[in-house]
C-alpha cells in the first residue's frame, strides 16, 4: 500500500470533518430555542440584562456566519470552546467520556464480530439445518428490534427480575477505592448488558452476511479440491473458506462502525453509561452548543479513523486490492 | 456462548462478594441518587435542587434554620437586627477555617453577600443589602436600604453560601469561575472529584468548624437520568437515599421495598407549586369571569386522587400551605360546573372558545396529565382546548416567556419567603419579556403591588401575616394562576440512616448530622 493512497485517504477525511463541522453548526442552529434562555431557565429565572450578558458572554449575540467562522478557527487550533452549561472546556468533558464510548463500541464490535461470524460459519456448514434457521429467525428479529427496547428488557431482565447485573452505570461507586482488579472486574460486569445490547444488532447482520458469503465460497472449485485432498471440515471451514468470505464482512464491520457510534448514544442513554453518547443527547436538550459540536467532531473523527483502517486492512487480506490505489 | 455466560455468572458473583464486605471505614459512605444535572456547585451564582444539595454540603453560610422556620446559629454564632430594622450585625464564629485552611472572616461574608447580590437570579433576596461593613475580622454588618424581614432566610445554606474571598475574588465573572466547579468552601464536607453530570464525591472535612461533625466520611451524589434505572439502583441498594421523588408511581414503587422508608417532609421552603397559568393579557383571557369559570369548572380533587394517586395535596393560594404566610380562608373554587357556565355566559362565551394549552416538557403526571384532563374537563363548559406539547424545555420556555401563549401548567418554587419566590410571578413591575418564570402572566394590580412592597419591609411578624392575607384574596379573586397542588415530593431512604435531612430546606441543608445506625 503506498503512503500517498494513505495520505490521500486522510486528506479526504479530514475534508469530510470539516463539512460535518460546518453542516451541524448550521442545522444546530436552526432548531428553536435559546440557549441564553436555558442557562437563565436552569439558574432559576432571569433579568434581561442577565440574558443580554449570557448572550455577549457566548457570543450568542453574533450574526450566524461570524459565530461559525469563529468557531472554525478554534477547531483548526484545536480549541473546542467551552459548555455553554457546564462552565467547563468541552475538551474536558470529551476526555472525561470518550474512554467509556470506546470501551463500549469496541466490545460491542468484536462480540457481534465473533460471534456472529461464529454463528453464520456453522450456519453455513448446513444451509438447510436447524442451525441455519435459527441464524435466519434470530437475524430478522435482531436487526428488527430496536436497541433501546432491547436494553430496557435486559434491564427488566438480568438486572431487576434477577439481579445478576448492575442496572446502570459504569462502576459502582462504593467500589471507588477497592483495588484495581476489584474495580476492573467491576467495570467488565458493568459493561456486560450494554456491550451485548449494542452487539446485538450487529451480531444478527454478522451472522446473516458471513453465511451468505461462506455459502457462496464453500461452491468454490478451490473447496471442492482442499475436500478431496482430504482436509479436515474445521480446516475447510476456518482456514480455506473463511478468509476469503471474511472480506465482504470487513468492509461491512468498518461502514457499520459509524452505525455502532450512533446506536451507542441510544445504549448509553438506556444504561447510564457515561460516555459521550449521553452528553450529546443531554447536550441537544440543553442547546449546548459547543459540547454538541465537540461530540460530533469528535465521532466524526471516530468514523474517519475507523473507514481508513477499514480500507487498510481490506487490503491487507486481498493481495489483489495492493497495487491498485 | 455457555462458556460466556458462565464467566460472567462468575464475575457477578465475584464483584458481589465484594460490595457486601464494607468497602469503607467507620462512618461510611452516604449514596444520594438524583435525576438532577447541576450546572456548577456554586449556591451563589445558581438556583436550584441540583446545585444547592452539593453547594449546600461545601459551603457553610451565615445561619441555618430548624424545622420550624426558626433560624439557628452557624458561622454566625449570633446576630442583631437594630431597631429601625436598618442594619443586621452578625456575630461570626472564630474557629471557622475553609477546606485550603485559611481561616473564615467577616471580609468572606461581605463578599459572599455581594456576589451573590449581583449574579444569582433570586434579585429580591439581597436587593435592599446596600453595604456590608466589616469592623473586625469576626464582625458583619449588613446596611439596608429599608427594612429586610426576608433577609434571615436568604442568610440559609441553600441561598448563602460563605464563598472564599481569597479564590473567588481574583476578577473573574462569578457566574463562569473555574472554582464554581472545584469549589473551596468551609462546610462539612469537600469536594473530593466532580464529573458533571455523572458523579459529584464529597469527602469529610476533618477541621469543620462544628465539634464532632460530619458524621459520615463521605457523600456520592449518582446522576441517573433514567428514572426507572434510578429506582432499581434504590431498590438493590446501590443507592441510599432519593430526594425529590415526584411521580406516584415511583413513591408507591419504593414504598414496597423493606429496607426503604419514605417521608413527604422536607420542603416546605421549597415550596414547589403546580398550577395553570393565564395569559391575562391575551383577548380570551382578559376578562377575569372566564378564568374564574375555569377555576370552578378544574377539579383539584380528581387531580390529586386520581392522577397523582393520592400522593400529592391540594394547593389552592399562591404560597405554600405549609409556610406560616398562608392564608386558610382563601377561597377554594369547589368544582362548580353550573356556576363555570354562567360566568362564561356573562363574560360573552355562551357558545364557547376556543383555547391552547402549553405544558412545561419534565414530569409528565404533574403537567402534561393535568393539561389533557383539562382539555377533556373544559369540554364541559364550551371550551375547545388545545394541548399543544413541546419537544423540550427551551422551546417552552421561548413560548411562555415570550407571551407566546394562552393558558400554560408550570411548576413554581416559594424558596422560603414569599419575597424570594412568590412576588416576582404577581408584581406588576416584574413583566420582562422574554424571562421565563418572571410574571409571564402580565398580571397587573395596583392594590396587589402595593401589598407586596408593604409586606416586604413589614418587620412585624403579624402585621406582615395580615398584609400577605389580603393578598392571597385579591389575587384568588383576580386567578391570573389557578394553583393546583404542591409537588408530591418524597424522599425515600435507607431505614439505617439516622437524622434524615427533614427540615424546612430537607436535603438543601449540611448533612453533618445524617450517620448510620450501625
Amino acid at each position: 500500500m503506498s503512503s500517498s493512497y494513505l495520505l490521500r485517504r486522510t486528506g479526504y477525511g479530514l475534508l469530510l470533518m470539516l463539512g460535518v463541522v460546518v453542516l451541524n453548526f448550521l442545522l444546530i442552529r436552526l432548531a428553536p430555542g435559546d440557549p441564553a434562555v436555558v442557562i437563565a431557565g436552569e439558574m432559576g429565572g432571569a433579568t434581561e440584562e442577565m440574558l443580554e450578558s449570557i448572550r455577549e458572554e457566548y457570543g450568542l449575540n453574533k450574526p450566524v456566519l461570524t459565530q461559525l467562522a469563529i468557531y472554525v478557527g478554534n477547531v483548526l487550533q484545536g480549541n473546542l470552546g467551552e459548555s455553554f452549561f457546564f462552565n467547563q472546556p468541552v475538551s474536558k468533558l470529551i476526555a472525561d467520556r470518550i474512554g467509556p464510548t470506546i470501551l463500549l463500541v469496541i466490545t460491542a464490535q468484536l462480540m457481534s464480530i465473533a460471534l456472529g461470524v461464529f454463528l453464520g460459519v456453522i450456519a453455513a456448514r448446513k444451509p438447510n439445518g436447524a442451525m441455519s434457521a435459527f441464524v435466519s429467525v434470530f437475524a430478522t428479529i435482531g436487526y428488527a428490534v430496536p436497541v433501546f427496547w432491547t436494553g430496557i428488557m435486559l434491564i427488566i431482565l438480568f438486572a431487576s427480575s434477577f439481579p445478576i447485573f448492575p442496572v446502570e452505570g459504569m462502576q459502582s461507586v462504593k467500589l471507588r477505592d477497592a483495588a484495581w482488579y476489584v474495580q476492573t472486574i467491576d467495570i467488565l460486569h458493568h459493561l456486560v448488558l450494554p456491550a451485548f445490547t449494542l452487539a446485538i444488532i450487529y451480531l444478527a447482520q454478522y451472522a446473516r452476511l458471513s453465511r451468505a458469503s461462506m455459502l457462496e465460497v464453500l461452491g468454490s472449485d478451490y473447496i471442492r479440491t482442499a475436500r478431496a485432498k482430504g482436509a479436515s471440515e474445521k480446516s475447510v471451514l476456518f482456514k480455506h473458506a473463511l478468509r476469503n468470505a471474511a472480506l465482504p464482512i470487513l468492509t461491512v464491520a468498518g461502514l457499520q462502525f459509524g452505525n455502532l457510534i450512533s446506536g451507542a448514544l441510544l445504549v448509553e442513554t438506556v444504561f447510564n453509561w457515561p460516555g459521550m453518547g449521553r452528553l450529546a443527547f443531554d447536550s441537544i436538550l440543553r442547546r449546548d452548543y459547543p459540547t454538541i459540536m465537540g461530540v460530533l467532531f469528535f465521532a466524526s473523527a471516530m468514523v474517519v479513523i475507523a473507514n481508513i483502517l477499514t480500507d487498510i486492512s481490506y487490503r491487507w487480506a486481498d493481495p489483489r486490492l495492493r497495487g491498485r490505489s | 456462548m455457555k462458556l460466556m455466560t458462565r464467566l460472567m455468572g462468575a464475575a457477578a458473583i465475584a464483584v458481589g462478594s465484594l460490595a457486601s464486605t464494607p468497602a469503607f471505614a467507620e462512618g461510611g459512605t452516604l449514596v444520594i441518587a438524583s435525576t438532577q444535572v447541576p450546572r456548577h456547585l456554586n449556591g451563589a451564582v445558581q438556583s436550584g435542587i441540583a446545585t444547592a444539595v452539593p453547594s449546600t454540603q461545601i459551603f457553610a453560610s451565615p445561619l441555618r434554620y430548624d424545622e420550624n422556620w426558626e433560624p439557628q446559629p452557624y458561622l454566625a454564632k449570633s446576630w442583631d437586627i437594630s431597631e429601625d430594622g436598618l442594619s443586621v450585625t452578625l456575630n461570626l464564629v472564630d474557629n471557622a477555617t475553609f477546606h485550603d485552611g485559611k481561616p473564615v472572616t467577616s471580609e468572606d461574608v461581605a463578599f459572599s453577600i455581594m456576589t451573590t447580590k449581583e449574579n444569582h437570579p433570586f434579585k429580591s433576596m439581597f436587593a435592599p443589602v446596600e453595604s456590608i461593613e466589616t469592623p473586625d475580622a469576626h464582625t458583619a454588618v449588613i446596611k439596608l436600604s429599608q427594612p429586610h424581614p426576608a433577609l434571615l432566610l436568604a442568610l440559609s445554606p441553600a441561598l448563602a453560601p460563605v464563598l472564599p474571598k481569597h479564590v473567588f475574588g481574583d476578577g473573574q465573572d462569578a457566574k463562569s469561575h473555574p472554582a464554581n466547579s472545584a469549589p473551596v468552601g468551609s462546610g462539612p464536607f469537600m469536594l473530593d472529584e466532580f464529573k458533571a453530570g455523572e458523579v459529584i464525591v464529597l469527602k469529610k472535612n476533618p477541621n469543620f468548624f462544628l465539634e464532632g461533625r460530619p458524621k459520615l466520611d463521605e457523600i456520592i451524589v449518582r446522576i441517573i437520568k433514567d428514572p426507572s434505572a434510578l429506582l432499581i439502583a434504590m431498590e438493590n441498594g446501590e443507592a441510599d437515599i432519593y430526594p425529590f421523588m415526584a411521580g406516584s408511581q415511583e413513591i408507591r414503587r419504593l414504598e414496597k421495598a423493606d429496607h426503604l422508608a419514605i417521608t413527604d417532609q422536607g420542603y416546605a421552603a421549597v415550596g414547589p407549586i403546580n398550577w395553570l397559568a393565564f395569559n391575562t393579557a391575551s383577548e380570551k383571557l382578559k376578562d377575569v369571569r372566564v378564568r374564574q369559570a375555569i377555576a370552578y369548572a378544574t377539579d383539584r380533587d380528581f387531580i390529586t386522587k386520581a392522577l397523582h394517586r393520592g400522593v400529592s395535596k391540594q394547593q389552592r393560594s399562591p404560597i405554600i400551605e405549609s409556610s406560616p404566610f398562608f392564608d386558610e380562608t382563601i377561597p377554594a373554587y369547589d368544582t362548580d360546573l353550573d356556576k363555570a357556565k354562567a360566568l362564561m355566559a356573562e363574560a360573552g362565551y355562551a357558545d364557547g372558545m376556543d383555547l391552547t394549552i402549553d405544558y412545561i416538557p419534565g414530569p409528565k403526571e404533574q403537567q402534561q396529565s393535568v393539561a389533557e384532563y383539562l382539555k377533556s374537563q373544559l369540554k364541559k363548559i364550551g371550551i375547545n382546548l388545545t394541548v399543544r406539547a413541546a419537544p423540550d424545555f427551551p422551546t417552552w420556555a421561548g413560548r411562555v416567556g415570550g407571551h407566546d401563549f394562552e393558558l400554560t401548567m408550570d411548576v413554581v418554587f416559594n424558596w422560603g419567603d414569599p419575597v424570594i419566590g412568590v412576588h416576582r410571578t404577581y408584581l406588576s413591575s416584574n413583566i420582562r419579556k422574554g424571562v421565563i418564570w418572571s410574571n409571564t402572566q402580565q398580571y397587573a394590580n395596583a392594590k396587589v403591588d402595593e401589598l407586596l412592597n408593604a409586606a416586604a419591609v413589614e418587620q412585624d411578624a403579624d402585621k406582615r401575616k395580615a398584609l400577605y392575607a389580603e393578598f392571597q384574596q385579591i389575587v384568588a379573586q383576580d386567578v391570573p394562576i389557578y394553583w393546583i397542588n404542591s409537588l408530591p415530593y418524597h424522599t425515600a431512604y435507607d431505614k439505617k440512616l439516622k437524622n434524615v435531612p427533614t427540615g424546612i430546606w430537607g436535603t438543601m441543608h449540611p448533612m453533618d448530622m445524617v450517620e448510620w445506625s450501625e
